[in-house]
């Protein structure tokens, strides 16, 4: 177990190291500032069905909502990054509460029709909403400075503060999940009834879960405005919610880093194919979904894993 | 003559609107809840399968010169063997699973599609000529009421009613509702559920179908109609609670109502007011007006 902890450590200040690399290795910095952002939308997605097993089918809502808040305060109002990266969070969590109160009164696949149904509605807001730019979105968003200071007009700059906020992000759910309220959630996950008799609120613990991964969401999002430059509906549109579920699932829901993994897969996909083939990527990605959900319900993660596991188990066996 | 302000007119018009929106919710949530009931499955394909209807009739008359009368009959089988066959290819495999599986893979399916046809017909609109018989309107003396609109209305009752009909009072019906309390033990009694549960879902396909042949001549037959839809149709089966079949259709033809009334008296708000009745039913009654579940 040590030895497979050690393993896991050194694979990811490998990945770190690379990430830090990248700008040098010649990757084009906007396409990894997508993924990126993208990773961060996954991982609040999977904190919510992973580890608390309650699967949103409208975390577009919040991903969207606080691309909008934040594009709208940095443009309008001349917010720095920080503030308008902070303002777009606060709202997408706000609005995770506001959602999360209505959703939690049902459970399993009517929290799914209910979120996206709640999801559909903020689309027709964001649709209508007077600060929104309707039908073309919120163009031309600029990366001003951070604090006022740091200027993020060249990529090198903007990517490491994206990175930076990834890590961050993959920190904070990784601790979540390992704090006495992530075991909470696991039991909720596994059996809730069972944690309702040992006394827990258990609708509290979801709504703070929904929260949190609401808040994430939005901050994934806020980052996408400042990395492109713009807010559009597509960002709140059902197929979105619909991605980030493909790419946790893909990744392996449940895990650390499949959703990162699964984000990474599908983007990188995306970008390959949507000159070539155009319509084409929505059969594609549907293919991908009925496949995952019918061979490969672990995800490429889980699968590895599960994989590693059973040839540890094995050894373990030959050694007695 | 007038109502609160607005021309009795328009006011009828948009109630009329509402009733034929209010038809189709009523046939796609009837399906929804159908096939729900026996295989635990929230049908997310369901508005792809309602485009395929309207496609496949579109396709039979601009191909083959099949008119409306047999595309009538022909597309929602179509629709329904497509069903079967999904049911047998993809869906048998995951009914021990978590249902959330199957609401996953239908998502799937219904991405492929409408991809498909995004590929083959663009996202424009196809036109799709109001039958003969059926074209032109009534004048009712207070209104004038398009005679293929009282049509779809008509029929789509007809057809709800028969469904509910067969369900509730047959003894196929009766073989279906005892296969949603407990599969195992009808199975034990000799009847082939498998089969049951393949042709349930063919049905509920079918009903879709229908629905999308019925939608053709008066929206436009694109790929994006059905995944509009769908997702409205999901509140409407929170709304209702998809335990009961007459409250599903209650619930479907009251919302279109209710929606063709917010668009007489506060248009903005028309594409979202089913979604803040939904936010208002769970408030008050978490499990859906005819649901049964606590």
């Amino acid at each position: 177990m040590n030895k497979a902890n050690k393993l896991i450590s050194v694979t990811y200040l490998l990945l770190l190291i690379l990430a830090l690399l990248a700008p040098m290795l010649g990757l084009y910095p906007v396409f990894v500032m997508k993924l990126l952002c993208f990773a961060i939308f996954a991982c609040a997605f999977n904190l919510l069905l992973g580890f608390t097993g309650l699967l949103s089918f409208g975390h577009a809502a919040f991903f969207g909502s606080a691309a909008y808040i934040t594009g709208y305060f940095i443009k309008s109002q001349h917010f720095t990054p920080e503030l308008g990266l902070l303002a777009g969070a606060v709202g997408a969590g706000l609005i995770g509460l506001v959602v999360g109160l209505v959703a939690i009164r049902r459970q399993g696949i009517y929290f799914a029709m209910i979120t996206l149904a709640i999801a559909q509605m903020v689309f027709f807001v964001c649709l209508q909403a007077p600060f929104t730019g309707g039908e073309d979105g919120l163009q031309g968003v600029p990366r001003g400075a951070l604090f006022g200071l740091l200027s993020l007009a060249s990529d090198t700059a903007m990517y490491y503060l994206v990175l930076a906020v990834f890590v961050a992000c993959f920190l904070a759910i990784s601790r979540i999940v390992h704090s006495p309220f992530g075991q909470v959630l696991k039991m909720i996950r596994e059996n809730e009834p069972r944690a309702i008799s040992l006394g827990y609120q258990v609708d509290r613990y979801k709504l703070l879960a929904f929260v949190l991964s609401a808040a994430l969401a939005g901050l994934a999002g806020s980052l996408k405005t400042l990395v492109m430059g713009f807010a559009t509906l597509s960002d709140v549109h059902w197929t979105m919610s619909g991605e980030v579920i493909l790419m946790t699932l893909l990744g392996g829901v449940g895990t650390f880093f499949g959703p990162v993994f699964g984000s990474g897969l599908v983007i990188s996909l995306q970008n390959l194919l949507a000159d070539k083939v155009g319509s084409w990527v929505t059969v594609i990605i549907g293919a991908i979904f009925v496949l995952c959900v019918l061979a490969f319900r672990k995800g490429v993660v889980g699968e590895l894993q599960a994989y590693l596991e059973r040839r540890r188990r094995a050894a373990a066996t030959s050694d007695v | 003559m007038e109502i609160f302000g607005i021309p009795l007119q328009a006011f009828l018009g948009q109630l009329l609107l509402g009733l034929v929106n209010g038809a189709f919710y009523a046939l796609l949530s009837l399906g929804l809840a159908v096939i729900f009931g026996l295989l635990g499955i929230v049908n997310f394909s369901h508005g792809a399968l309602y485009m395929l209807g309207a496609f496949a009739a579109w396709i039979m008359l601009d191909q083959f010169g099949i008119n409306y009368w047999f595309a009538l009959v022909l597309a929602p089988l179509t629709v329904g063997l497509l069903g079967a066959l999904i049911e047998r290819l993809f869906l048998k495999r995951l009914y021990k699973l978590d249902p959330l599986y199957g609401l996953l893979l239908t998502f799937g399916l219904a991405l492929i599609a409408e991809g498909i046809f995004r590929e083959l017909y663009g996202v424009s609109g196809q036109n799709y000529d109001v039958p003969e018989l059926l074209s032109g309107a009534t004048n009712l003396g207070f209104m004038v009421l398009p005679n293929y609109r009282a049509w779809v209305v008509l029929v789509s009752l007809v057809v709800c009613m028969g469904t509910w009909y067969l369900i509730e009072r047959t003894r196929l019906g009766a073989y279906l509702r005892a296969g949603t309390e407990n599969a195992a033990l009808v199975q034990a009694f000799g009847i082939n559920v498998p089969l049951m549960v393949t042709l349930t879902y063919g049905a509920g396909a079918a009903l879709a179908g229908l629905a999308g042949v019925l939608a053709a001549p008066i929206i436009q037959v694109n790929p994006l109609m059905g995944s509009n839809l769908i997702i409205v149709v999901f509140a409407v089966v929170v709304i209702g609670g998809m335990g009961s079949i007459l409250g599903s259709i209650l619930t479907g033809l009251g919302l279109g109502v209710v929606e063709g009334l917010t668009r007489v008296f506060y248009p903005e708000a028309s594409s979202i007011v089913v979604f803040v009745i939904m936010v208002i039913v769970l408030m008050v009654r978490p499990a859906g007006l005819f649901g049964k579940e606590v």
